[in-house]
Parts: structure tokens; C-alpha cells; sequence
């Protein structure tokens, strides 16, 4: 293989991604690797059982379907659309920013147009990889039950990842020649994020303001959208029809997608060592002057560590898209309890809502927090008991949270002082829950590692997610006015104790110095 | 908070018997006394266990076995006493990239409970000191190695403490950031501070140290005076990298 050809920067590139896929499936331990088949096969029969029971009755569809059945099948096109092209335009911004080996390979003479077409291809693959495994129980069950027409929605999963590749790539480029590369990496996070959620958002909001509902469905099966919508043989469909396996609309789909990914390859790729240098100039050059406000601030070594870890949190570019993402989400929430003042209706479909955020964005915090400290020598020689850092930096947390928590919680209580004591008993056990798992598991990382984060630990991750779940039912429950919530706050309380015997810093303590 | 040891503490550091093990002994049952108001240099090759037996003592990891007394205090007994009167600087600077060098400085002031005001006087004292007034309000992100470590030291200075432990803070720094942290030491120990610093250069222990250790093994072989180091050598003369190498190599040879 002649060396810097596109086959061999290929095969460069293929390799690393093998052995970083490896890595982050095994955390690095090989012995790990048979356990991780072993549930990665497990997981995957399991969802293709969940996939059978939930669309099983669908899978004869085909043919000649009607306009609902392309109505719902172009909806989870959108879906998956959009979160591909926030995953590809995240990507593509990390290509130009993360330096890894950049800084290698523009140092030598090799043709960076080749290395860099490589590199829009292994985005592609990495994209529609990821989707084509989400959407692999359902695409076989339904080739299973409906014949193997179906499978024409892994081409469509290809062209999908094709096409958003190529839109990410140009939407990027489009951003550096705009607004220049300080900008550009914050305005494509905050893009990415809005993209992600953008279509679901849209669609909740569409029915919370058309019918005071948060369900998405009802939209997609009003006849005010049904009317709107073109002709049923109207290329607009193409996809869905290709879904449905009409070969010659996958063609269409296909070709079209690889079309846009050839052109942005050939016009974008020759650009981006330009933009990756431009990168890198502005992340060594004159950092940005900051208005300096009054003197130091008097207060106790505590205060000292929340300051610090807000002034981080709020500093931190990856975080706040992950952050802007769940608060995205919360917005259909604040939609409803708006709407809600309207006509009194009850605001307690909002309870699990809340409550599951709050889990999850404090997971997220206390692992910045407390595993991404980047100096933790000086906060370990600094004359302060650990047990006293380790409390400051949860207050630095559950403030955060409650930051973000408390207007929903306020307006809430104007509509129902119930649910709104609910709503708030919820988020503090929900968030303290995810926080205290990270504190369990906590380890020393880099803050520009948070992307890997929920490789550290899978047991910490599955806990902290069945954790929020479980509190998040919990609270749905006594909104309702059950008496089965302490049964849901039992298993919540259980997903806690096991986290916290599985958790290495019981074994530490278990073990005798 | 209680109160300081008094200044007149014959030793600013003690350690007796310290003992240290990974997967093979880092530290041997070391055995240092460093005088208050000295500059102190330990040399050793690498792996030596020069930076373990510093981190030990900047309480950063926990002993097998034996004491470490900073200036009169049980630094194992009482580690937040001990560490109000210490600072540690590691090879690798520990700044954030997102805070600007006052507000790294402002934060290290909190932790040590320095006074607000006091604090930020010296503070900007440190940062003209150091030629960083016209970074001060940058974030450290775009900062050369030189710069970082600047910002380290004085982070390390702004508590004002009397015992400062420096792990090669001149590793990757050009001449004239070199200079410009061997003059803020130098100062510091003029002032009446100590310094326990381990070093690769031997130019710099040689020309700056009051009393020169050199460990190996994970214990300290030789100690004392460039003088009576080169006698121990029996090297009378001989430039001090001679006198160490001769003192390494006869150990490597026991060994």
C-alpha cells in the first residue's frame, strides 16, 4: 500500500477507531472483552423482543401504504435525521478543535486533502454505525414478520449518515468563514444541541399548543398536518418509501445522499487543514481579555471551591451543549405549565419529566465536579479535609441544579402546591441520587474527558439512569395521587444501595490498610 | 484555626524511617532534615524515589511507614496543620485552563483562608514579579509551559508559606522563565522561607542549594555542602555532576 495514498490513511484511521472502540468497550481490560460480547448479546436479544412486541403488528405494512403509515415513517426518518446530523456536526467540530494528532500529521508533507476526505468517510461510518444499531432490532424484526423488504432501511440509515455527514461538513465550514474560528466552535455546539432536539421539541410543542398534550402523536395524526403534507407521490416520501422497501425509491435516496457526501468531500475536504491550522492558532494564541470585576472575595475555603466549580462549570464549552440539550428538552415542559395557567389543567404529567432531568444533568455536573478536577494535587495539598472538599463541590451541584429547577418548581406551585412539593421532593432525591453515585465512583480524569465519562463505569452510568427512572416513577405515582409510590421509592432506595455495593469506594473502605 | 509552630523551629522538615511501596519499594525508609531557612536540593537518578518521597510529604500519598515532622508538627497526625504551612509545585503545572491567573490565585487564596485584601496585593505583587501583569486577566488556556508554571509558583507563593516543595519546577522552561523562578526563590528563602526542591539540572543545585541530598534506592546516600559532598565522593574538586555520579554509581554498584 503506497504510503499517504487514501487506502492507506484509510487503514490508519480504521485502526484507531478499532482500538478506541475496543477501549470503550473494555475500559481497557481485555479479559473484560468476553463479558462485554456476552451482554452486548444479551442487550441486543432483549430489544429485538421489545422491538417484536411493539411492532410486530406493523411489519405487513408495505406496498401501497396509505398517507398515515408515510406520515409516521418520514416522523422517525426526521427523528433519526436529526440526531445524526447533531452527532455528525459534533464530530466534525471536534475534528477541527481536538489537536490529538493533528498536530503530527500537519506537520508533515503528506496531502492533507486525502487524510481529510478519509476522515469525512470514517465520520459517515461512525453515524450511521451508531444508528443502524439503534435501529437494528426494529428493521429485523420487521424483515423478520414482513419480509426482507425491510432491510432497505439499513440503506436508508447509509444514506442518512451520507447526508448529514455532508450538510455538517458544509454547515461547519460555512460557520469558520462566518463568524471565524473563536466562535465557531461554540455557535456549532449550540447548533448541534438545538438540531438534536429541535425535532421532537418542535413536535411536543405542536401538540402541547394544538391539543395540551405532551404526546407527540397527535400531531402527526391531526388532519391539520395531514392536509399540509404534499402528494403521496411527491419525492418528498422517497425515504419513507424506501423504508418500506421500494428499491427504486432506495436508489433515488441513495444516490442523492452519496451525491452530496462526493460533493462536500471534493469541495470541503482540500479546506479543512486551513480551518484545522486556523484551530489551532486560536487556542494558542492571545486569550480573551476578561473584565476584571472588583477585588478577591472574602469567604471560607468552601466557598472558595463552589466559586471555582461554578466559574468552571459555566466556562465549560462541552458541558454546555450537554447541558443546553437536557434543558432543550424542558422546554415542552415549561410550554405545558404555561399553557397551563390557561385552564387550570393538572401540571402533574410534569413531575417524571423534571425529576429525570434533574437526575441526569446532576450526574453530568458531579462528574465535572468530582472526577474532572484538573489540578487535584493542589486541592489535595491545600490545608482542607478531603471529606470537606468533597462536600463542597456536592453543594456546588445541588446548587446548580436548583438553580435550573427552581422556576419550574415556583410556577408550579402556583398550579398545584401538590405536585409542586412533589415535583421538588423528586428533583432533590433524583439529583443527590446521581450525585451521590459519582462521588462513589469517582475518578481522576481530565474535564475534556466528560465525553467518556459513562465509559469509566458502566455500572455507575446503568445506576445513575435506572436511578433517575426509578425517582422519576416515584414521583409520576404520588402525583397521581397512588399509594404505590413508596414501592417505586423502594426500588429507587435499592438501585442506590446496590450502586453503592458495587461501588470501589466501599471496597477501599472494605479493604484493610 | 490554631496557631502556627513558632518561627524558631530548628527544622523545617523531619522524616525519619519513611517507607513507601508500589510494586517494589519507592521509598526505603529515607531518612532528611531540612534546615528552616535553607535551600535544599535533592538530586537522584530516576526512579530514585525522589518525587514519591516529596509527594509524601506534600501529604498527597499515605506511608508505609515512618513520621514526617514540618516544623514540629506530626504532618501524618495533623495533614491540615502541616499543609497551611506548606506549598507544592509538581513538574506538571496544576492550573486551570479556564480561570484567569488572578482568579487561579484568588481561588488558592480561599483554600489557604489568606485574607481577601492581603491576598490580592500579593497576588498582583507576584504576578509583576513574574512578568504576567499583562496575562492576569487572561485564561490560562493559551499558555506556554513557562507561563503555567509561572502561574503555579505564584500560586504556591500567594499563601505566603514557609516550607515550599518543588518537584523539577524548572523542567521545559527557557532561560529567562528559568531565571525569573530561580529569583522568586532565591527571594523566598532570603526572606526567610525554605526550599526543598529535586532537580535533573545540577547547575541549579549546585549554584543555588545551601545543602545538597542525594538519594537513590528510595534512601539518601550522601548529604551536605557541595564541599562535603565532593570529599564523600572522594572527588575533591571535580565538578558536582563527577561528585554525583560517583556517589550514584558506587550505589548502583552495591546494589
Amino acid at each position: 500500500m503506497r504510503p499517504c495514498s487514501l487506502a492507506w490513511f484509510a487503514r490508519h484511521e480504521l485502526r484507531l477507531a478499532w482500538r478506541d472502540g475496543l477501549f470503550m468497550m473494555t475500559a481497557g481490560g481485555r479479559r473484560r472483552l468476553r463479558g462485554v460480547v456476552i451482554g452486548v448479546v444479551l442487550f441486543a436479544l432483549f430489544m429485538h423482543l421489545v422491538a417484536l412486541l411493539m411492532l410486530g403488528p406493523y411489519a405487513p405494512l408495505g406496498g401501497a401504504p396509505d398517507r398515515t403509515v408515510l406520515v409516521f415513517v418520514t416522523a422517525g426518518a426526521l427523528l433519526a435525521a436529526s440526531a445524526m446530523l447533531s452527532q455528525a456536526l459534533e464530530s466534525v467540530t471536534r475534528a477541527f478543535y481536538a489537536r490529538a494528532d493533528l498536530d503530527l500529521i500537519l506537520a508533515s508533507p503528506a496531502a492533507l486533502r486525502r487524510l481529510f476526505a478519509v476522515r469525512i468517510g470514517a465520520m459517515v461510518l461512525q453515524v450511521s454505525l451508531m444508528a443502524a444499531l439503534l435501529a437494528a432490532p426494529f428493521v429485523d424484526v420487521l424483515a423478520l414478520k414482513g419480509g426482507v423488504r425491510w432491510l432497505g432501511a439499513y440503506g436508508v440509515v447509509a444514506a442518512m449518515g451520507c447526508a448529514s455527514v455532508a450538510l455538517a461538513v458544509a454547515l461547519a465550514a460555512a460557520l469558520f468563514r462566518l463568524l471565524g474560528p473563536r466562535r465557531t466552535r461554540l455557535v456549532a455546539q449550540v447548533a448541534a444541541a438545538v438540531i438534536g432536539a429541535a425535532f421532537v421539541i418542535g413536535l411536543q410543542a405542536a401538540a402541547i399548543l394544538s391539543y395540551g398534550s405532551l404526546s407527540r402523536f397527535a400531531v402527526l395524526r391531526s388532519q391539520a398536518l395531514s392536509g399540509r403534507l404534499p402528494a403521496p407521490e411527491s419525492p418528498f416520501w422517497w425515504p419513507a418509501r424506501a423504508i418500506l422497501g421500494d428499491p427504486l425509491a432506495l436508489a433515488a435516496v441513495l444516490g442523492a445522499s452519496l451525491l452530496l457526501l462526493g460533493a462536500a468531500i471534493v469541495f470541503l475536504a482540500p479546506r479543512f487543514a486551513r480551518y484545522a491550522v486556523a484551530a489551532a492558532s486560536w487556542a494558542e494564541g492571545a486569550p480573551r481579555r476578561r473584565r476584571r470585576r472588583m477585588g478577591f472575595r472574602r469567604g471560607s475555603p468552601a466557598q472558595a471551591l463552589r466559586r471555582k466549580e461554578w466559574t468552571l462549570l459555566r466556562r465549560d464549552p462541552w458541558l454546555l451543549s450537554q447541558t443546553l440539550m437536557q434543558l432543550l428538552y424542558l422546554l415542552p415542559p415549561g410550554l405545558l405549565l404555561w399553557r397551563s395557567f390557561a385552564d387550570g389543567a393538572a401540571v402533574a404529567v410534569l413531575v417524571p419529566v423534571l425529576i429525570m432531568a434533574a437526575g441526569q444533568l446532576a450526574g453530568g455536573l458531579a462528574w465535572l465536579a468530582i472526577s474532572g478536577e484538573d489540578a487535584p494535587d493542589l486541592v489535595a495539598t491545600a490545608p482542607v479535609l478531603a471529606g470537606r472538599v468533597l462536600r463542597a463541590k456536592t453543594e456546588a451541584v445541588m446548587a446548580g441544579i436548583a438553580v435550573v429547577f427552581l422556576p419550574f418548581v415556583a410556577a408550579m406551585t402556583l398550579v398545584s402546591r401538590r405536585d409542586a412539593v412533589v415535583a421538588a421532593l423528586g428533583i432533590a432525591a433524583s439529583a443527590a441520587a446521581a450525585t451521590a453515585i459519582q462521588l462513589w465512583f469517582r475518578s481522576q480524569a481530565k474535564r475534556s474527558h466528560f465525553r467518556r465519562r459513562q465509559t469509566s463505569s458502566r455500572i455507575a452510568t446503568f445506576a445513575e439512569a435506572f436511578s433517575s427512572i426509578g425517582w422519576a416513577g416515584t414521583g409520576a405515582l404520588a402525583a397521581a395521587g397512588t399509594w404505590l409510590w413508596p414501592i417505586a421509592g423502594l426500588v429507587a432506595l435499592s438501585i442506590l444501595a446496590f450502586a453503592r455495593l458495587a461501588s470501589p469506594a466501599r471496597l477501599e473502605q472494605a479493604t484493610p490498610l | 484555626m490554631p496557631a502556627d509552630p513558632p518561627m524558631t523551629a530548628a527544622f523545617a522538615l523531619e522524616i525519619h524511617g519513611l517507607a513507601k511501596r508500589f510494586d517494589r519499594p519507592a521509598v526505603d525508609g529515607l531518612e532528611l532534615a531540612v534546615r528552616a531557612g535553607e535551600f535544599y536540593a535533592l538530586l537522584g537518578p530516576n526512579g530514585a524515589g525522589k518525587t514519591t518521597s516529596l509527594r509524601l510529604v506534600a501529604g498527597l500519598l499515605r506511608p508505609d511507614a515512618g513520621s514526617i515532622s514540618v516544623f514540629g508538627l506530626d504532618a501524618l497526625a495533623d495533614p491540615v496543620a502541616a499543609k497551611r504551612l506548606m506549598a507544592w509545585v509538581s513538574e506538571e503545572p496544576m492550573i486551570y485552563d479556564r480561570l484567569t491567573p488572578l482568579e487561579y490565585l484568588e481561588f488558592i487564596a480561599g483554600l489557604w483562608g489568606v485574607d481577601a485584601v492581603t491576598a490580592e496585593a500579593r497576588a498582583r505583587e507576584l504576578l509583576g514579579w513574574l512578568g504576567l501583569e499583562a496575562a492576569a486577566e487572561q485564561r490560562c488556556d493559551g499558555f506556554s509551559k513557562g507561563m503555567r508554571q509561572k502561574v503555579a509558583l505564584a500560586g504556591a507563593l500567594v499563601h505566603e508559606p514557609r516550607l515550599i516543595i518543588l518537584d523539577e519546577p524548572l523542567t521545559g522552561l527557557d532561560a529567562a522563565a528559568s531565571r525569573q523562578v530561580k529569583t522568586v526563590l532565591r527571594e523566598r528563602v532570603r526572606a526567610g522561607g525554605t526550599v526543598l526542591m529535586t532537580t535533573h539540572i545540577l547547575e541549579v543545585a549546585e549554584r543555588m542549594a545551601d545543602r545538597i541530598g542525594v538519594i537513590a534506592g528510595g534512601r539518601l546516600i550522601a548529604e551536605g555542602t557541595l564541599e562535603e559532598l565532593r570529599r564523600q565522593a572522594g572527588h575533591s574538586g571535580s565538578s558536582l555532576e563527577d561528585t554525583f555520579l560517583a556517589l550514584v554509581g558506587g550505589e548502583a554498584a552495591a546494589a
